[in-house]
């Protein structure tokens, strides 16, 4: 891909007390690429993307960004202290940066424009992450950092949040880079799979990764079965009552 | 007469004001036992002033601060958790700021008033001192409310968006330690807290932003400073604890009320 390097990550080894949560880790996301990271529950996956946000500092190896970079970060979950009132409009205009869409714009975007004045703490775990997502947005980013960007929506909705991203990677030109468990879901529209466990099992594209003995070693031969299921068979799509819809996603 | 009730009033409401925006940060960002830990230690600054003759409002507001400094470094380290480190704290500097008071002959202090609040002790120059600190926290805390506000509600996604996150932390802090420093002879340090947490407490029902709950906190605080004072003059009581109470009877109030506009918060 000829397109702009975003962030390069080469060699990262994090350490906390004596356990190795990161070793020799490389990775890089480019301009208009998705990279969606894959792994078990404490591969080190989340602690490899706050090392790349600059959350964490960076113990060895190297995080290499474009002067500049506007970075759109959808934390994993947002726990909102139930003793601040605070409305949608309210906690997006928090980050509002002066180039930024005007917030009905952003909603629009994410298609919850009627939440603009609810309550933060009263709405849907699916709406919380477009509302998040809106947040990202705020930013103007030129990558977009995504911690398990579907947690808590139902199954409807995850597939239509992935195609929503997808399209925001479209539209927005930006790289996204995305922890997600989901992975028949994502698969399909993503570029590049990476499979941490603590280093990086394998990597490339997801009918590649699907069939590496060291992605079938860590996730199984049932979920990787649906995996190809979902990649070579991605022509319709499902209802909300679950009715086949004809519908072309790319 | 008329002059200490009007300086303890104008102390009072200064002070109010500005608690009840403060006092929002310290709720939402559960801050209430630093709160407490900070004005326990409070009393070692007076001891400390008194050991060493210097100026005891100077002195207290010196004390508190170092003290804050102290704990944001402390906490920044974590080998102890922040709860037992603000036990440890709290109590150790009350206990030797007591007995250095104790072993000091030199003078006969109103401790009394310092644990709960004297209004008859409020002077002239009390009360600068108290309209200059508070009037730099109005600025401060207008100057970086939004900042405050984004850390507030979520720390990672506000320094990812470039707010220095631990700046603004150690910020919140000292303006803490100020407050309460130069409150203490009109609340007392045994009920400071309460002027930080009970009005914001009392206005997060009827808010809807967090600028609203502020406000409300603010005007419930000077309402709360308008009846205690007025209760500790008529009915001869301290006025730490009637404010006190007259802002808990406001919380329970707006507890019990139905919400005003029908909407459960």
């Amino acid at each position: 891909m000829s397109h702009q390097c975003l962030v390069k990550a080469s060699n990262i080894s994090v350490q906390f007390a004596d356990r190795q949560v990161l070793q020799n880790v490389n990775l890089s996301v480019h301009q208009g690429q998705i990279v969606t990271l894959i792994g078990p529950n404490g591969a080190g996956k989340t602690t490899l993307i706050r090392v790349i946000l600059g959350l964490l500092p960076v113990q060895s190896g190297s995080v290499e960004k474009p002067a500049g970079l506007r970075i759109g970060y959808m934390p994993q979950k947002l726990h909102i202290e139930p003793t601040m009132p605070i409305t949608v409009r309210r906690f997006l205009e928090l980050a509002q940066r002066k180039d930024a869409e005007p917030i009905g714009r952003l909603l629009e975007e994410v298609q919850v424009s009627h939440l603009m004045d609810h309550q933060l703490g009263s709405i849907s775990g699916g709406e919380m992450q477009r509302v998040l997502l809106a947040r990202a947005l705020s930013q103007s980013p030129q990558l977009l950092v995504l911690d398990e960007p579907a947690q808590g929506v139902d199954v409807a909705g995850q597939a239509d949040l992935y195609q929503l991203i997808n399209d925001i990677r479209t539209s927005h030109h930006c790289g996204v880079l995305m922890i997600s468990h989901d992975l028949h879901l994502v698969m399909a529209k993503t570029d590049e799979v990476v499979c941490l466990n603590h280093h990086i099992c394998c990597h490339g594209r997801p009918e590649q990764v699907s069939v590496d003995p060291s992605y079938l070693a860590l996730f199984g031969k049932k979920e990787a079965k649906n995996l190809a299921v979902y990649t070579h068979h991605h022509n319709h799509h499902h209802d909300l009552t679950g009715e086949v819809v004809e519908h072309s996603h790319d | 007469m008329t002059d200490f009730i009007l300086r303890a009033l104008l102390a009072g409401l200064c002070i109010a004001a500005i608690a009840g925006p403060l006092g929002s940060f310290v709720v939402w960002r559960r801050m209430s036992y630093f709160g407490d830990t900070l004005a326990h230690s409070s009393l070692l600054g007076i001891a400390l002033g008194i050991l060493l003759d210097i100026h005891l409002q100077l002195a207290v507001i010196l004390g508190s601060v170092l003290f804050a400094v102290l704990l944001i470094l402390l906490q920044r380290n974590k080998s102890l958790s922040t709860d037992t480190l603000l036990g440890i704290l709290a109590h150790s500097t009350l206990a030797f700021g007591m007995l250095i008071l104790a072993l000091s002959d030199a003078v006969q202090i109103n401790l009394v008033g310092y644990l709960f609040g004297d209004l008859l002790t409020v002077s002239t120059s009390d009360l600068w001192w108290i309209a200059m600190t508070t009037a730099l926290l109005g600025i401060v805390l207008q100057k970086y409310w939004g900042q405050l506000l984004a850390v507030t509600v979520h720390e990672e996604l506000a320094q990812v968006e470039g707010v220095p996150v631990s700046r603004l932390h150690a910020l919140m802090v000292i303006m803490v330690a100020l407050l309460i420093a130069v409150s203490m002879k009109i609340i007392g340090v045994l009920l400071i807290t309460s002027l930080l947490i009970i009005p914001p407490a009392a206005a997060r029902r009827y808010a809807k932003t967090p600028e609203q709950m502020a406000a409300g906190a603010g005007v419930t605080g000077c309402l709360a400073v308008c009846g205690g004072l007025l209760m500790s003059l008529y009915l001869d009581t301290p006025a730490g604890p009637s404010i006190v109470v007259t802002a808990s009877v406001f919380f329970l109030i707006s507890y019990l009320a139905p919400s005003l506009s029908g909407r459960k918060a």
